[in-house]
C-alpha cells in the first residue's frame, strides 16, 4: 500500500481541477469528485497505517526521491516521499479529518452559488496539505508551506464580497508570510552552511558539526518562526481567530484540526535540530500562547472565536510540549485535539446552521433540539477539558508531566509547568461555559430557539464519529511506543559545552518510553550549565537513566493528579456560575470592568500592530511616495528644465552672437544647443547629429 | 533540404532578425483603409516568427557553454565591424521571451488601438527587428545600432498611441536611455580603441574582447559607463522614475513590451558586457551594486502601496521585481545567476500579464483607478480567476514561476552576502501586502459602483492571449528544469571565466589592497 503513497495528495490536485474547470456542469456540482478523492486517501492512509501498525517498529522508514531541479550536477534539489510513523499518523488523522469535513460540507455549502468552488478548494487544501505531511525535505515542506497558506487565504475569503472576510484573508496571508520569512531565512541559514535540504541529509550534516552553536539556534528558530505563523502563536496568532470569518467547516478543517497543526508538525519533523537554546524559545512562546489566548476565549461571545481561541491555546500546549522535550506528548496533543477539535468546530457549525447566529448569548437550551449535535459536542468538550477516560486527558496529561519533569530538572523553568497547569483550569472552564450558554439554561432568543432543528444525517455523522474518536483508548498504548523522540543531532561535545543536552537525553530515548499512556516518559533538554563534556561510562550511565525514569515516573504522575484538579476546579466553577448562577458573571466582569474590557478587546494585540507595524509601515510608504514624487522625480525634472534653460540661451547666444563665419562649427553648436528644446516638438531627426558626434569621438579617440 | 528552408535553416538567427522587418515593409504595402487586415498580418508575422525560434530552443546543445547558431559575416571590415551573431544559455531565453510575447501582445492590440493601425503596426514589428537584435549581437557595433533601433519605435509607441502626458513621458524614457546610451557609446570606443592597443587589431567583436585583459583602472570608468546605461534601462533605483510615467502613459501593448522584454535589455546588457569585459571593477563595485538592489526591492515594494493607479503600481513593482534579478546577477555564483535569467523571464511573463490585466478592464471602464472598483470578482469570474492567478505568480507563491526565480536568486544571495540577503527577502513579505491589498480592492467586496455592475467577462480573443501565460506561470513553477537545463553550461563557464580573468587581473596587485588605492592610488 505504501507504494501508492503518492497517489493521497494527488487525487485531491486532480480533483482540483477538475471541479475549477468543470465542476459546475458535473451532476451534484462535482461534490462527489472531492469526496471520491479525499475518500480514497484516506483508504491508502488507513492501509499505509495497517502496514506501519504491523511492522510496529519505532524507527520504520520509507522513502522514495527523484530530482526535480538540477543545475548541472552542481546543485541539485530532490523531491521525495518520507513516510514513518509520524508521517502514517498524520496521514491518517489529515485524511480523516479532511474527508469528514468534505461529508459535512455537502450539508452545510448546500445551494451556496459558490459550492463546487468551495469543493475545488477544500481539494487544493487537501493536496497542499498531505504533500506537507509526504515532504521529505526542507525545501519541499516549505513549498506545500506556503501552498497551504494559500488555500487557506481562499477559504477564508470564501464570501470575499463581505468585507470582513476580505479583510481576514489578506490578513492571514500576510501574517504567515511575516512567519515564513523566518522560515526562509533560516532554511537559507540551514543551506548555506550544510549544503543540503533533506531532513536526514542535514541532520547528518549538523552532526559532522558544519554548523553548531548560535547558528544552529539561530537557523532553528528561524524554521520555528514559520510554525508560529502557521500554528497562530504569539506574536502572530492575530490572524486565526478573523479567520472564522471563512465557512465553518472550513475552520474546523484548516483553522483546528491540520493546517494550524502544521508548524507543530514541522517542529516534530525537525526535531533534531533544535538547540537547547531554541527550545527554550520555542517552549516560552508555547507558554505565552496558551495563556494568552485561554484568557481571551474567557470573555468571548462569539462560539466560533471561543473555538478559535482555544485552539491557538491548545496548538500553544503543543508547542511548549515539544519545547520542554515532550516530543510524543506533543505531536499526541497534535492528535487528539485534530479529532475532538473537529467535532466542537463542526458540532458549532451544526448550531450556527440552525439558529443562524454565532453569538452564544442569543441561544440557551438548545439541548432539546438537537440532542445528537449537543452530546457530541459535550464528548468533544470532556477531551479538550482533559477529563479521564477522553483523549485530550492523555495527551494534555503528557505535556504537562513533560513540563513538570523539565521543572523539576531546570527548577528556573517551573513556571512553564505551572502557567501550563493553571490555564487547563482556564480551559475547563471556557469550554464549560461555552457548553453550558449553547445547550442549557433557558433560550435567550425565542425566535431563533423556535426554528432551530437537528441537522440532517450527512452533518452529524461525522459529528458522532469524530466524538467517537475523542476518548482515549484509541491512542493510549501504540501512540508512545512508535512515535518515539529521535536523537538529537547536535554533537555530543558541542552540544555540552554550550551547556546542553546530555550524552545520555541526545543518544538514547529514554527507557521509559515504551510504557504507554501517561507513563510516556521523555528524557527532556536540560539547560544545566555544567554537564561532563563527555559521556559517562556505562555503568554510570545506566544508573543515570533509571534515575532519569524514576524522575519522569515522579513527575507524570504529579502532573496527572495535579491536572485532574485543576481541571475539576474549572469545570465545578463553570457550572457554579452558568449553571446554578450562584455567582453572577456580569457582576465579575464590572467588578474588574479595567480587566474584563482588556479580555473583550484581545489584549489589543490589533490595535498595537495598527498602531506600530501597519501604521509604520503605511507611513513609511507614505513618506517614500511623496520622496519618489518629489524628489528624485522633482530632480529628474530640474535636471530636464535647466537643460531646456541652457538650451535656449545658447540658442539666443547663438543667434545673436555667433556669426556666419563660423558656420561649420555652428551648424554642430545648434544642433546640440536646440537638442533638448526641439524634442518637445517630437522631432528625431537631431537623432543624426549625435551618431555623428560619435564618428568625431572615434576620430578625436584616434588622433590622441 | 533545398531551397528556401535549407537558406532559412542555415540562418536562422538572421531569419529572425529579418522577419519582422520584411514583415513591416509589407504593411506598407497594405491599404490603410482596412485596418483589420492590417492586424491580422502583423499577428501572423509575429507568429511565425515564434514559430521560428522554437527551433533554436530545438536545435540548442545545453551541454556547451558557448555561442550556437553562429553567423559571421564581415561588414565593414576597415573598421572591424561585422554581422556577428549567435545565442547562448543566457540569450536563449530572453530571445523566446521576446518572440513569444510579441504575438500576445499583438493580439491585445485588436480592439484597444484603433488610431492609425499601420504605423503602429510597423513600429511594433521594427521594435521586434531591435528586440531580437539585441539578444542575438555579438559584435558590439552592431549590439549598439540595435539598442539604439529599440528607443525609436518605443519612443513613438508612447508619444503618439499614449494617454494624456504621453509627450512628457516619451521624451522622459528617450532622454533617459539615450543619456545612457550616449556613455555606453563612449565605452564602447574607448573599449575599441583600447583593443586595438593591445593587440594591433581593430575590431568590435565582443568574444574577442572577452579575452582582453583591460587594466584594473580602466575597467572601474569603463564598467561605470555601461552601468550606468543599464541601470537607467533595468531601472535601478535611483534612475527608475521614468518607467512609472512611461508605463502609465504608453498603450497597453507598449506596456506589456516594456516590462516583459525592454528592461530585460538592461539586465541583459550587465551579463553579456558589464560583467564579463570588466570582472574585477564588477565583482569590486558588487556590494554598491547589491545595494541599490536591495534598496530598490524595498522602496520599489513600499512606493507601490501608495499608488492609486493599478498601472502606476504594477510599474513600481517592477522596480522591486528587478531588483531581485539584478541581485541574483550579482551573487556571482551559479545559483544567482540562473536565478537572475529565469526571473527576467518569469518578470516578463507575470508582468506582461499584469498589464494585460489592467488592459482588458481599461478597455471596459477606460479607468485605472482602483478606487473605481471593487466586487469585480462576482462579475467577471473568468478575469478574476485569470487576475488572481497572476498575482499570486507575481507574490511569488510556490507552483507558479516566480517563486523559483526569487528563491534561487535568495539562495545564491546568501552565499554572497547575508544581510543584505534578510533585507530582500522582506520585500517577499511587502510583495504580498501591496499586491493582495490592490486584488482586494479590486475584486473583493460588494459592487459599489453601478458602471462595474455588468462589465462583459473575458472574451475568446482574451482568453486565447492569457491561456499560454498562465501555462507557462505554471510550467516553470513546477518543471523549472526545462528552462535551467539549457543555462547550465554557460552560466557555469561565465562565473569560472569571471573569476578566471578576475585572478589573473589581480596576480601582481599587492593582497589586501583598498578599492581606494586600487582605482584612485589613494592611500599609495
Amino acid at each position: 500500500m505504501i507504494r501508492y503513497a503518492h497517489f493521497i495528495p494527488l487525487l485531491p490536485l486532480a480533483a482540483y481541477f477538475i471541479n475549477i474547470a468543470v465542476g459546475r456542469r458535473l451532476p451534484r456540482k462535482g461534490d462527489w469528485v472531492s469526496l471520491g478523492a479525499i475518500g480514497i486517501g484516506l483508504a491508502i492512509s488507513i492501509g499505509i497505517f495497517h502496514e506501519v501498525f504491523q511492522a510496529y517498529d519505532p524507527n520504520f522508514k520509507y522513502h522514495v526521491v527523484f530530482p526535480w531541479l538540477d543545475l548541472g550536477g552542481r546543485f541539485v534539489l530532490k523531491a521525495g516521499i518520507l513516510i514513518d510513523n509520524v508521517t502514517a499518523v498524520m496521514l491518517v488523522v489529515v485524511c480523516t479529518v479532511s474527508f469528514l469535513v468534505h461529508l459535512f460540507s455537502v450539508g452545510y455549502m448546500h445551494g451556496d452559488p459558490r459550492y463546487s468552488r468551495f469543493f475545488a478548494y477544500l481539494s487544493i487544501f487537501s493536496f497542499s496539505m498531505l504533500g506537507l505531511v509526504l515532504s521529505d525535505s526542507f525545501f519541499f515542506i516549505y513549498i506545500f508551506w506556503e501552498l497551504v497558506g494559500l488555500s487557506s487565504y481562499l477559504l477564508i475569503g470564501f464570501w470575499f464580497e463581505k468585507k470582513s472576510a476580505a479583510d481576514a484573508c489578506k490578513k492571514a496571508f500576510v501574517v504567515n508570510r511575516v512567519g515564513d520569512f523566518g522560515f526562509l531565512l533560516g532554511f537559507l541559514l540551514l543551506f548555506a552552511t550544510t549544503g543540503v535540504v533533506g531532513y536526514d541529509e542535514v541532520f547528518q550534516a549538523i552532526r559532522e558539526g558544519k554548523i553548531e552553536g548560535t547558528l544552529l539556534t539561530l537557523a532553528g528558530i528561524g524554521i520555528f518562526c514559520g510554525a508560529i505563523g502557521k500554528s497562530a502563536q504569539f506574536p502572530l496568532h492575530v490572524w486565526l481567530p478573523d479567520a472564522m470569518e471563512g465557512p465553518t467547516p472550513v475552520s474546523a478543517l484548516i483553522h483546528a484540526a491540520t493546517m494550524v497543526a502544521a508548524g507543530v508538525y514541522l517542529v516534530g519533523r525537525v526535531y533534531p535540530i533544535f538547540t537547547p537554546d531554541a527550545f527554550l524559545v520555542i517552549a516560552y512562546i508555547g507558554l505565552i500562547t496558551l495563556f494568552i489566548s485561554a484568557t481571551i476565549a474567557l470573555a468571548a461571545t462569539d462560539i466560533k472565536k471561543v473555538l478559535a481561541y482555544s485552539t491557538c491555546s491548545q496548538l500553544g500546549y503543543m508547542i511548549m510540549g515539544l519545547g520542554v522535550g515532550g516530543y510524543t506528548a506533543g505531536l499526541a496533543h497534535l492528535t487528539t485535539h485534530a479529532a475532538f477539535k473537529a467535532c466542537l468546530f463542526l458540532g458549532s457549525g451544526s448550531v450556527i446552521h440552525a439558529v443562524h447566529t454565532q453569538e452564544i448569548t442569543e441561544m440557551g437550551g438548545l439541548w432539546k433540539k438537537m440532542k445528537i449535535t449537543a452530546v457530541t459536542f459535550i464528548v468533544a468538550t470532556l477531551a479538550i477539558a482533559g477529563v479521564p477516560g477522553f483523549s485530550g486527558f492523555y495527551s494534555k496529561d503528557m505535556i504537562l508531566g513533560a513540563a513538570l519533569e523539565f521543572g523539576m530538572r531546570n527548577p528556573q523553568h517551573i513556571l512553564l509547568f505551572a502557567g501550563a497547569l493553571f490555564t487547563a483550569g482556564l480551559t475547563a472552564f471556557y469550554m464549560f461555559r461555552l457548553v453550558i450558554l449553547t445547550f442549557f439554561g433557558k433560550p435567550r432568543d425565542h425566535h431563533k430557539y423556535d426554528h432551530a432543528h437537528e441537522s440532517p444525517a450527512n452533518m452529524w455523522v461525522p459529528l458522532v464519529i469524530l466524538a467517537g474518536l475523542s476518548f482515549s483508548f484509541w491512542y493510549s498504548g501504540w501512540f508512545g511506543t512508535l512515535v518515539q523522540k529521535p536523537a538529537s543531532a547536535i554533537p555530543v561535545v558541542s552540544a555540552a559545552a554550550h551547556g546542553g543536552v546530555p550524552a545520555a537525553a541526545a543518544a538514547h530515548p529514554a527507557p521509559g518510553a515504551t510504557h504507554g499512556a501517561a507513563g510516556v516518559h521523555e528524557s527532556a533538554p536540560q539547560a544545566k550549565p555544567h554537564e561532563p563534556a563527555s559521556a559517562p561510562p556505562a555503568g554510570e550511565h545506566g544508573a543515570e537513566a533509571s534515575h532519569d525514569a524514576h524522575l519522569a515516573h515522579t513527575a507524570h504522575r504529579y502532573a496527572m493528579f495535579s491536572s485532574v484538579g485543576v481541571g475539576t476546579l474549572g469545570i465545578a466553577l463553570a457550572f457554579v456560575v452558568y449553571w446554578f448562577g450562584w455567582i453572577d458573571p456580569e457582576k465579575v466582569a464590572s467588578s474588574c470592568r479595567p480587566v474584563h474590557t482588556f479580555l473583550r478587546n484581545k489584549w489589543y494585540f490589533d490595535e498595537l500592530y495598527e498602531a506600530t507595524v501597519i501604521g509604520g509601515t503605511k507611513a513609511l510608504s507614505r513618506a517614500m511616495g511623496w520622496f519618489d514624487n518629489n524628489v528624485v522625480d522633482g530632480l529628474v525634472n530640474l535636471v530636464a528644465q535647466i537643460g531646456v534653460w541652457v538650451s535656449w540661451l545658447i540658442g539666443k547666444f547663438d543667434n545673436y552672437v555667433v556669426d556666419g563665419a563660423v558656420n561649420g562649427v555652428a551648424d554642430v553648436t545648434i544642433g546640440s544647443g536646440s537638442f533638448f528644446r526641439r524634442f518637445q516638438t517630437g522631432k528625431l531627426y537631431h537623432y543624426v547629429y549625435v551618431l555623428a558626434g560619435g564618428v568625431i569621438i572615434i576620430y578625436l579617440v584616434k588622433v590622441f | 533540404m533545398t531551397g528556401i528552408p535549407a537558406i532559412i535553416g542555415s540562418n536562422l538567427l538572421t531569419a529572425l532578425i529579418f522577419l519582422p522587418l520584411a514583415g513591416a515593409l509589407l504593411l506598407i504595402f497594405l491599404p490603410k483603409e482596412n485596418p483589420r487586415l492590417v492586424k491580422n498580418v502583423t499577428f501572423l508575422v509575429t507568429l511565425v516568427e515564434f514559430l521560428l525560434s522554437l527551433p533554436v530552443v530545438f536545435g540548442f546543445d545545453g551541454s556547451v557553454a558557448g555561442m550556437q547558431f553562429v553567423e559571421k559575416i564581415p561588414w565593414l571590415p576597415a573598421y572591424g565591424i561585422s554581422y556577428h551573431i549567435g545565442v547562448d544559455g543566457i540569450s536563449l531565453w530572453l530571445l523566446i521571451l521576446t518572440t513569444f510575447m510579441m504575438p500576445i501582445t499583438i493580439l491585445s492590440t485588436y480592439a484597444a488601438v484603433e488610431k492609425n493601425v499601420k504605423e503602429f503596426m510597423i513600429f511594433m514589428l521594427l521594435l521586434e527587428v531591435g528586440m531580437v537584435g539585441v539578444f542575438l549581437a555579438i559584435d558590439l557595433f552592431l549590439f549598439y545600432i540595435f539598442w539604439e533601433l529599440v528607443l525609436i519605435p518605443m519612443y513613438f509607441l508612447i508619444g503618439v498611441w499614449g494617454g494624456e502626458r504621453r509627450i512628457y513621458a516619451a521624451i522622459k524614457f528617450f532622454l533617459y536611455t539615450f543619456a545612457g546610451s550616449v556613455l555606453m557609446l563612449v565605452a564602447i570606443l574607448a573599449l575599441y580603441f583600447y583593443q586595438h592597443r593591445a593587440t594591433g587589431v581593430y575590431s568590435f567583436d565582443l568574444l574577442a574582447m572577452y579575452d582582453l585583459n583591460i587594466p584594473v583602472k580602466m575597467q572601474f570608468w569603463m564598467f561605470g559607463a555601461f552601468f550606468l546605461a543599464f541601470a537607467f534601462k533595468v531601472p535601478m533605483f535611483p534612475f527608475h522614475t521614468w518607467l512609472p510615467d512611461a508605463h502609465v502613459e504608453a498603450p497597453t501593448s507598449g506596456s506589456v513590451i516594456l516590462a516583459a522584454v525592454l528592461l530585460k535589455m538592461g539586465t541583459y546588457g550587465f551579463l553579456r558586457f558589464a560583467m564579463p569585459l570588466f570582472p574585477v571593477a564588477a565583482v569590486d563595485l558588487t556590494p554598491a551594486v547589491a545595494t541599490l538592489a536591495v534598496i530598490g526591492i524595498i522602496y520599489g515594494a513600499l512606493v507601490s502601496m501608495v499608488q492609486k493607479d493599478i498601472k502606476k503600481l504594477v510599474a513600481y513593482s517592477s522596480v522591486s521585481h528587478l531588483g531581485f534579478v539584478m541581485l541574483g546577477l550579482f551573487a556571482m555564483n551559479t545559483q544567482g545567476i540562473e536565478g537572475g535569467i529565469l526571473q527576467m523571464v518569469n518578470h516578463g511573463i507575470s508582468t506582461g500579464a499584469l498589464f494585460l490585466i489592467v488592459g482588458i478592464i481599461y478597455e471596459r471602464r477606460h479607468t485605472r483607478l482602483i478606487e473605481e472598483f471593487g466586487g469585480l470578482s462576482k462579475v467577471v469570474p473568468l478575469f478574476a480567476v485569470c487576475f488572481m492567478i497572476v498575482t499570486l505568480s507575481s507574490i511569488g507563491l510556490p507552483g507558479m514561476n516566480g517563486f523559483v526565480g526569487e528563491f534561487l536568486i535568495l539562495l545564491g544571495s546568501f552565499k554572497a552576502s547575508r544581510v543584505l540577503t534578510v533585507f530582500a527577502a522582506s520585500g517577499v513579505i511587502l510583495a504580498a501586502v501591496y499586491m493582495l491589498w490592490m486584488f482586494q480592492r479590486v475584486m473583493f467586496g460588494k459592487v459599489t459602483n453601478e458602471k462595474n455592475r455588468h462589465l462583459p467577462d473575458m472574451n475568446a480573443r482574451e482568453l486565447a492571449y492569457m491561456l499560454p501565460l498562465l501555462v507557462l506561470i505554471f510550467w516553470i513553477g513546477v518543471y523549472p528544469q526545462t528552462f535551467l537545463r539549457k543555462m547550465d553550461a554557460t552560466v557555469s563557464a561565465f562565473v569560472t571565466r569571471i573569476e578566471a580573468k578576475r585572478q589573473l587581473a589581480l596576480a601582481d596587485k599587492p593582497a589586501g589592497e583598498t578599492l581606494l588605492a586600487r582605482y584612485f592610488d589613494v592611500g599609495k
